[in-house]
């Protein structure tokens, strides 16, 4: 049997198998103060773009040609051409910002500033702080409902669940979750969002309504420590059938059936797996995974690991643009 | 002498071979379930060691369980290859060997119809082990399947060239201990099967090149590279050498006017 025509025939399969998902992927990596870009067809990185110091949380414009970058030792927010791949202008974020969350408008972006202790609302085409909103001890997790109406922030050292009337600009609900909350990610339908609790192990799943922990998720990897289950990243699929779940130092994703809330699988990736995002047709998440500096790519379909691709030091962000 | 005559003896060979399989169904238990034995407890207890970086072929992090998967199906092709060499001596203190060796046919031509035969049995178990594995979830893709078969082939000869080699020298069945101690056990540790080459190298250069020269780490390595379909050059190269090889020399071993059946008819 010719070992060569096989792998040629299989080399030629898989290719067949990528047309379908041509996007680009960008991963802010903390260490390394640099943007990588990987392709998404070939699954190879391509670039490395030198933007400011430590970048953490990453976004993608409405428009989608140009990515927001929390610099958080430079103290603003970067806003990266995706066409020249430069920065072309920074906005004011407030001290230490980790995480940002965008207003379904693409006008208004929601900054965590970690060390202040407050929200900070950004005017994007006019370059300047809107307004402060004073929420919990070291806010990170960032989650803006899909009409816009409420941003749900999380406080780590508080252990709350905020949930802010973007009119008022007001904290209109606190709800007590597991230790140090993490991120918040609503569900399309905007019924619930889900709160991961990186000490506490656990997501909590809230009633956007009710604004109440409808089920505490927990996770069981065996042969991992319950210590080192750390959920931090979350993807939920737009169908809300799947969630998926970064477990940080566990070095898996949970596969959660989000009707039932039960744990379908885990998947082996690299160390410490922070956060996640989807490609533009949900069939795959990316994870970055900030220890063994790579990221991590999923077959939604399949639910496997197909691959894992290199990138800079301490990769923390990662967004999938069309 | 027609080729009707080779094809007719190799099929008895072989016949001979499937009914022994046959017969002995434990053996065929026994074959499959020493490799189970280490995927479902001692891949389970390691599974937390290893996984930390990527080699080729695989293109994300592993399971342990899915590591060692070649490891275990090359384990099984020597352990047949040992078992069958093992009957060599059987057949000669039976005397049924006597019987093979009266053909007209080239010795030779005997020897490599044997091998072929206990590598057609070693190949099957091998593809029943891999059925198995699938309880643990080492899926490799639908093509590994076909792939992996010229390396279970090729890897299957050398194992059992190997095994020839060995029954020409060994004089009793009680010696099968020494084999296991003296070649199984020190060609299965030293060798990619349990464990990353590169691991071996942080810890010891001498093993590191101990185990590069070992023909079975590049059984375990072709068997490896063929499951994800690919072709690992360098391995094919050693394992068609070594077969060659060993073969030769068992053949010049059951020579009776030279080699050893010469030195121990003398005895």
């Amino acid at each position: 049997m010719p070992n060569g025509l096989i792998a040629a025939v299989a080399i030629a399969f898989l290719c067949t198998a990528r047309i379908t998902a041509a996007d680009t992927i960008y991963v802010s990596n903390e260490k390394d103060n640099t943007v990588t870009v990987v392709d998404g067809k070939t699954l190879e990185p391509v670039k490395t773009i030198p933007v400011g110091q430590r970048p953490r949380g990453i976004l993608l414009s409405k428009d989608a040609k140009s990515l927001y970058i929390c610099a958080s030792d430079s103290d603003h927010i970067e806003v990266l051409d995706l066409v020249s791949d430069k920065i072309s202008r920074t906005l004011p974020s407030g001290a230490d910002p980790e995480y940002s969350a965008l207003d379904p408008s693409g006008k208004l972006l929601y900054v965590a500033n970690e060390d202040d202790n407050l929200v900070t609302v950004v005017d994007i085409d006019r370059g300047e702080v809107v307004t402060e909103i004073p929420v919990g001890v070291e806010p990170e997790g960032m989650g803006i409902s899909p009409d816009g109406k409420y941003l749900v922030n999380t406080s780590e050292t508080t252990n709350m669940a905020h949930v802010i009337d973007t009119a008022t600009r007001r904290v209109i609900a606190n709800i007590l979750v597991d230790s140090r909350p993490r991120r918040a990610v609503w569900t399309a339908d905007a019924a619930q969002f889900w709160v991961s609790a990186e000490i506490g192990g656990s997501v909590s799943v809230v009633d956007a309504a009710k604004r109440e922990i409808v089920k505490r998720i927990t996770f069981a990897v065996p042969g991992v420590p319950t210590e080192a289950i750390q959920p931090v990243g979350i993807a939920i699929t737009r169908d809300r059938k799947l969630a998926f779940v970064g477990l940080g130092p566990a070095n898996r994703v949970a596969v959660v059936d989000a009707q039932s809330y039960e744990v379908l699988k885990y998947l082996l990736v690299g160390q410490r797996v922070w956060s996640l995002a989807f490609n533009p047709d949900q069939s795959r998440v990316y994870t970055t995974n900030g220890v063994s500096n790579d990221i991590s790519v999923i077959d939604v379909a399949s639910l496997k690991v197909i691959k894992s691709v290199p990138v800079g030091q301490a990769p923390w962000g990662v967004v999938s643009r069309p | 002498m027609r080729p009707i005559h080779y094809l007719r003896c190799f099929f008895g060979i072989a016949m001979r071979e499937w009914l022994r399989f046959l017969n002995q169904r434990g053996r065929f238990f026994s074959a499959l379930v020493r490799p189970l034995v280490w995927l479902a407890i001692f891949a389970t207890g390691f599974h937390f060691v290893l996984g930390v970086s990527i080699i080729p072929p695989y293109e994300t992090y592993v399971p342990y369980s899915v590591y060692i998967a070649p490891g275990l199906i090359a384990m099984i092709l020597m352990f047949n290859g040992m078992l069958s060499s093992l009957s060599m001596v059987y057949d000669r203190e039976m005397g049924s060997m006597r019987i093979l060796m009266v053909s007209p046919l080239p010795r030779w031509f005997l020897l490599t119809a044997k091998l072929l035969a206990g590598v057609i049995v070693s190949v099957l178990q091998a593809y029943a082990f891999l059925a198995i594995a699938l309880i643990w979830e080492i899926e490799p893709p639908w093509f590994g399947y076909l792939a992996v078969l010229p390396a279970l082939i090729l890897s299957g000869l050398m194992l059992g060239a190997l095994g020839l080699l060995l029954s020409s020298a060994i004089r009793q069945l009680e010696n099968f201990a020494s084999v296991m101690n003296f070649v199984i056990f020190p060609m299965f540790f030293a060798s990619s099967a349990l464990y990353p080459l590169w691991h071996v190298k942080e810890a010891s250069l001498l093993l590191y090149d101990i185990c590069e020269i070992n023909p079975f780490t590049h059984a375990v390595e072709l068997i490896r590279f063929a499951l994800y379909g690919q072709l690992e050059p360098v391995s094919a190269v050693v394992l068609v050498a070594a077969t060659a090889i060993f073969l030769t020399l068992a053949v010049y071993g059951y020579d009776p006017a030279k080699g050893l059946m010469a030195r121990r008819a003398a005895e």
